[in-house]
């Protein structure tokens, strides 16, 4: 009887869950999971849109020479400032426009007091909005990237004390509570104005 | 010589251990696990984003709330343009500043992605730009891609 007993104990030990095939479960599940799995991080411009305004609240007033108007239409032509100019040409305008310190009387007093307006059709397509917008952007772009890299403002006042391979890297040092001088010192004010109602006008 | 080779080859163990392999693939499998987002939205309208170059990343992707602009895929109404929010087409855009309102309340940070699709019009696209204005959702993202090798 014993000797039953015993046979079934060792019989009993014997047996284990097979775990030669847990390696192709885990790696069925790991392949299902690389498929689906999207590290996409979302791109895109940002913007802050002004706040809702009051009723009686009239927007501030800005001044004429501060202000930079480019007029885009449905098919793509760009008015600058009046005048019929390309989608390429608004880049160097606005840093024209920004950096302009005065100098020219038709262009802005300072950076700070620059305003850049964009202002569409209704039936603008957006990507032609976008475009322009972009192209705008970019003229900051590369306007934030010098004084980055020079550590001053064009105007000669200093903004920074060292100076970084480019403003990209500038913001990436940046702690989160920590202004941005550059901004600071040549601030991005970009208007969107209601499009034109088109046949209603 | 032959008995030397055979003495050899009983004295080492053939092959290497498997044993560790489950959990070397558990722990990729749980990193890919934790670290993939299922699309939980399935979006009603097209939207083929236009593409620009100053392009800033948005890391903290809890924060964004996506707002799809552009034509209905399907239906009888396949073609016109339409705003989607969540999994809702919009039917009217003054809906949006009471949905958006709600978000901002759980979410003070937010930021809203729009994603317009190419050709929209301008528009629809500054009708749905005041009702954010009216929820206070001031923090907006223009989706683009990068641009391409032109």
């Amino acid at each position: 009887m014993a000797g039953l007993l015993d046979k079934r104990r060792e019989g009993r030990d014997d047996v284990e869950i097979p775990t030669a095939s847990m390696a192709d479960i885990a790696f069925l599940l790991l392949i299902f999971f690389l498929v689906t799995t999207t590290i996409n991080v979302d791109t895109g411009i940002g913007m802050t849109l002004p706040p809702k305004l009051d009723q009686e609240q009239q927007p501030p007033p800005v001044k004429e020479r501060n202000l930079f108007k480019i007029l885009v239409n449905s098919q793509g032509d760009v008015l600058i400032e009046g005048e019929l100019a390309s989608l390429d040409a608004i880049r160097d305008r606005v840093k024209e426009q920004v950096l302009n310190y005065g100098s020219n009387p038709d262009l802005s007093e300072n950076p700070s007091k620059s305003v850049i307006s964009i202002k569409t059709d209704a039936e603008t397509p957006y990507r032609i909005y976008v475009k322009a917008l972009d192209e705008v952007m970019m003229g900051f772009r590369e306007i934030y990237d010098s004084v980055a890299r020079s550590g001053n403002a064009p105007s000669g006042d200093q903004v920074l004390q060292q100076t970084y391979s480019s403003y990209q890297e500038y913001r990436t040092g940046l702690e989160p509570e920590e202004e941005d001088q550059i901004r600071e010192a040549i601030p991005r004010n970009i208007s969107i104005a209601e499009p034109d109602l088109g046949d209603q006008q | 010589m032959s008995t030397h080779f055979q003495k050899r080859s009983s004295d080492t163990e053939p092959g290497f251990t498997t044993a560790s392999l489950p959990d070397i693939v558990f722990m990729l499998l749980i990193f890919f696990m934790v670290s993939t987002v299922l699309r939980e939205t399935d979006l009603k309208v097209q939207t083929s984003l236009p593409s620009a170059e100053a392009l800033t990343k948005i890391d903290q992707k809890r924060l964004i709330s996506a707002v799809y602009i552009g034509p209905i895929k399907q239906g009888e109404k396949q073609g016109q343009t339409a705003v989607q929010i969540d999994d809702a087409l919009i039917e009217n855009t003054s809906a949006i500043r009471n949905i958006m309102y709600g978000k901002l309340q759980e979410q003070p940070k937010l930021i809203v992605s729009l994603k317009v699709d190419r050709e929209s019009q301008m528009k629809i696209v500054n009708e749905v730009q005041q009702e954010l204005r009216e929820a206070g959702t001031l923090r907006i993202n223009y989706s683009s891609t990068r641009e391409g090798p032109r």
